[in-house]
């Protein structure tokens, strides 16, 4: 298993244009805990994300893994082992599902690909069964398998997923959770940004809230889903 | 019938050169959305290249290597240097700079190598082959054209099918922002694209420079075909480059032999302007004509 | 009151000028002439760009229309100058109309590759079909009668009579940049579906673009045979087009004032060059390709550090003090960059905001 890590985001600050989406927002997550991020559309989580992968660049705030800053460019913070899973799953539908996984494996040391990649349809199943059809062919569900199974070929310590139950079913959407709770028990670290709080805080150990860009809460799991009126302004439950 | 064979098998090799203009575009336009107006020139500066090795050394086969590598380094420097940086402003602005690079290479082009009309040798006999006594319109150094395309563009297919690079390049080309999250690195990707390019536009220019002999204009004509065979194919498919210019070369073939040959330019002009105006997006293509 | 405004700088440019013409030399006074020729028709081309959003390489197709229209009512009809000059300026005017709607669905590169068409065919056609008509290679001779008072100095009279052109475009074009259509085009060069999606006529406001700038090509065609003296497929190369669209660049795409630097230098550089050339040493087939190599220099290093140009430079250095009878700056984007640390826009979906 890897080693411990943490991910710290502070005083974030980053938008489009004249607007600014991040207002000093500040996040963390360590090894084998899932911090949930969440709040209404527009809150600014994905663009949290976005600003962390290095898709996005802050006007203000700092990202460090284990202490260290990270470097700007996505393709430096996939390398440093943080996978990005962006929000509309970001399967490459023009490429085989194997290829698509293939192109995780680019960042592993071409000796632990072929395992690795066994491992992965070990425990993907649906994919193995469908690894020379199009990505286009894969169904909502499946896509977000299929992204999920590639960002873990990377070799990540964090993970960072974006709604990863948008537009599923709810039986998916309860697989899908269940994955991110074994990754979280094998120790990796997550940062899952949702729409869908109830389920999020169903399996996180931490949560923050955003409003229009700011942190409104930031607490343990438990002690937001006990917070009625916290859920009942930001959250619709 | 005799005819008809001789101008399809000649149809087929000049249509192979134009698709290796259309395989550069193609292959520069995915990766980067740019469509580099500078190509038939950088495969003009090359051939020039190529000229000086041939006639200093005398051997043809090292100029021709001489030319593949030059364009690869070409391509590769004119990226990093000229297109890397504007990529970063609106997409006119990298239109207005291949524009610029393309006379700035013809006007350079002419202030070293001069006006004059040069000849450029073939890498093998231009005599049409005769089976008995059935003439097939065609030489060995046009069999060696279509060929030397062919083995181009399957060795490419090779690469993007087979190899991590390829399947690098493929994702870059289909969606950069997610195989920069996956840890391609993107900006190397595309030097390579471009490199490439620059290959295939110098194999062009070898191929096709002993018809058309060498001075600083002589790849805009050229150009104009393997645009107008990319976009036939559509701008997003290498198989379409092929295959557009195939048919390109194959149209325009039989309307030179069997109509006449001043209309030939007209014809080509006609379909780019036709293909430009009904289908943009070309017969392969899936994405729909981008614009600025 | 724009129009006004407009109206007095012209007029104060053109009593400039006027005295400028009568303490230089007939040399001064014909390339005076030929810059004003080339401002009415880089001013439609840097409106067509700069506000529209739509590349053309293929300007100098219009004014081929213009030169040539001149060329033949003068020789055929008995027309008054300035009526010639206007129906020459229709003529082109009508063929921008076609090739706006041929064009409409095109954009980037694709408008480009069809403009550059154009810029080809047009020089092509003329030298090689009709030459009854039009003259073959060889071309038709301008020859326009001065009138009395400046019979002694027919430069001076061109000088006079193209600026007086220039100038009338561009206050025309002026009033046109700031009018509800020069809004509608910014608004459609910046971004097109929302354009589209707020009712804007998107096709008709393209061709409209074409339209203009065809016809000040062909106004600026027209002025050139006359000071000329001829119109042949020789003048209209695709070098024209070029050269044009490096004159907008280098001035400043979107700005009537910058026209008028690319214009300047249009003119004057490449005579500068090729003389330096020449003392060099260097033959005339190598200098003849100077100007050729320069533009296509001028046209990247301008692209990649000076996307606005000079008119741009100009508002930098001196903020608002820089004429305002010019049509504001296009907005291309890099300018933004001068607010502190904002990350660029992503100009397409395919740029992503971290740069390579």
């Amino acid at each position: 298993m890897a080693e411990r890590a943490e991910l710290v985001a502070e005083q974030l600050t980053a938008g489009y244009g004249s607007v600014n989406a991040l207002d000093q927002v500040s996040v963390s997550v360590a090894s084998g805990s899932i911090t949930a991020v969440l709040g209404a559309n527009g809150a600014g989580k994905t663009t949290l994300l976005r600003t962390i992968s290095g898709m996005l660049r802050p006007r203000s705030g700092r990202v460090t893994l284990d202490g260290a800053a990270l470097r700007r460019r996505p393709e430096d913070v996939a390398r440093a082992g943080i996978a990005h899973v962006p929000e509309g799953q970001g399967v490459i539908t023009e490429l085989t599902v194997e290829e698509n996984l293939r192109l995780g494996l680019l960042l592993r040391p071409p000796g632990q690909r072929a395992a690795a990649l066994a491992d992965a349809y070990q425990r993907f199943k649906a994919l193995a069964d469908r690894r020379r059809q199009l990505a286009a062919a894969l169904s909502g569900g499946e896509r977000q398998m299929l992204a999920i199974a590639r960002a873990l070929l990377t070799g990540p310590r964090v993970l960072l997923l974006d709604e990863p139950s948008l537009g599923l079913a709810p039986k998916i959407v309860a697989q899908v959770m269940a994955l991110v709770r074994e990754l979280r028990d094998e120790g990796m670290a997550v940062l899952l940004v949702e729409q869908n709080a109830r389920g999020a805080l169903s399996i996180a150990d931490h949560g923050v809230v955003l409003n229009v860009g700011r942190v409104v809460a930031d607490a343990d799991a438990a002690a937001l889903a006990a917070d009625v009126s916290l859920r009942r302004h930001y959250l619709g439950f | 019938m005799q005819e008809f064979v001789e101008f399809t098998l000649l149809g087929v090799s000049s249509g192979l050169v134009y698709a290796a203009i259309a395989l550069s575009l193609v292959l520069i336009w995915r990766g980067t959305r740019v469509l580099n107006f500078a190509q038939g020139a950088m495969a003009m500066l090359t051939t020039y290249v190529a000229l000086e090795v041939i006639n200093g050394t005398g051997s043809y086969w090292l100029g021709f290597v001489v030319a593949l590598a030059a364009g690869l380094v070409l391509g590769a420097v004119l990226e990093r240097g000229v297109v890397r940086p504007v990529m970063a402003k609106p997409p006119m602005n990298a239109v207005i700079v291949t524009i610029g690079l393309l006379i700035l290479i013809e006007g350079i082009a002419g202030i070293i190598f001069g006006a004059q009309y040069r000849s450029f040798p073939a890498a093998y006999s231009v005599s049409g082959i005769k089976v008995g006594s059935f003439s097939l319109g065609i030489s060995p150094d046009d069999v060696f054209v279509a060929a030397a395309v062919l083995a181009a563009a399957a060795v490419l297919w090779l690469i993007f099918q087979y190899t991590a690079l390829g399947l690098r390049m493929r994702a870059t080309a289909f969606n950069p922002g997610v195989a920069r999250l996956l840890g391609v690195r993107v900006g190397r990707v595309l030097t390579v694209g471009w490199a490439l390019a620059g290959l295939f536009g110098a194999l062009a220019g070898v191929l096709v420079s002993p018809t058309t002999f060498v001075y600083p204009n002589s790849m805009d004509a050229i150009f104009v075909l393997g645009f107008t065979a990319a976009v036939i194919g559509g701008l997003d498919s290498p198989l379409g480059a092929v295959i557009g210019g195939l048919i390109l070369g194959i149209a325009l073939s039989y309307v030179g032999g069997y109509l006449s040959s001043d209309l030939v330019n007209l014809f080509g002009l006609a379909v780019l302007v036709l293909v430009l105006m009904l289908r943009p997006s070309g017969l392969l293509s899936r994405a729909a004509a981008r614009r600025v | 009151m724009t129009l006004l405004r407009h109206l007095i700088a012209a007029v104060v440019v053109a009593a400039i000028v006027a005295a400028l013409s009568y303490r230089v030399g007939a040399y001064r006074d014909y390339q005076i002439a030929e810059v004003s020729a080339y401002v009415t028709a880089v001013a439609g081309l840097t409106v067509l760009i700069g506000l529209s959003g739509q590349i053309s390489i293929g300007n100098g197709a219009f004014m081929a229309i213009g030169g040539y229209a001149t060329a033949l009512l003068l020789l055929h009809q008995h027309w008054p100058l300035a009526a010639v000059i206007a129906a020459s300026t229709a003529a082109a005017a009508a063929a921008g109309g076609l090739v706006g709607v041929a064009a409409a669905r095109l954009r980037g590169p694709y408008l480009a590759g069809a403009t550059l068409l154009l810029a080809v065919a047009i020089p092509v056609s003329i030298a090689d079909h009709w030459a009854g008509l039009f003259g073959g290679d060889q071309g038709l001779t301008v020859s326009v009668s001065t009138p009395a008072a400046l019979a002694a100095e027919p430069t001076r009279y061109y000088a006079w009579l193209t600026t007086g052109v220039a100038l009338i475009s561009l206050v025309l074009l002026a009033n046109l940049g700031r009018s509800r259509v020069g809004r509608s085009w910014r608004a459609l060069r910046d971004d097109e579906v929302a354009a589209a999606l707020s009712g804007l006529n998107v096709a008709r406001l393209q061709v409209l673009a074409f339209v203009v700038s065809a016809a000040s090509g062909g106004a600026g065609g027209a002025l050139l045979a006359v000071v000329t003296g001829i119109a042949s497929p020789g003048a209209y190369t695709l070098t024209l087009s070029v050269g044009l669209l490096v004159a907008a660049v280098v001035g400043g795409l979107g700005s009537l004032a910058g026209a008028v630097w690319g214009s300047l230098l249009y003119v004057f550089v490449p005579t500068y060059l090729s003389n330096v050339a020449a003392s060099h040493g260097l033959n005339s087939g190598a200098s003849s390709n100077i100007p050729i190599a320069v533009y296509g220099l001028v046209l990247v290093v301008v692209m990649l550090a000076f996307p606005s140009g000079i008119q741009g430079a100009l508002r930098r250095l001196f903020g608002s003090v820089a004429p305002s009878a010019a049509v504001p700056l296009s907005s291309l984007r890099s300018l933004r960059r001068r607010r502190p640390a904002s990350p660029h826009q992503p100009a397409s979906p395919h740029q992503e905001e971290s740069t390579l």
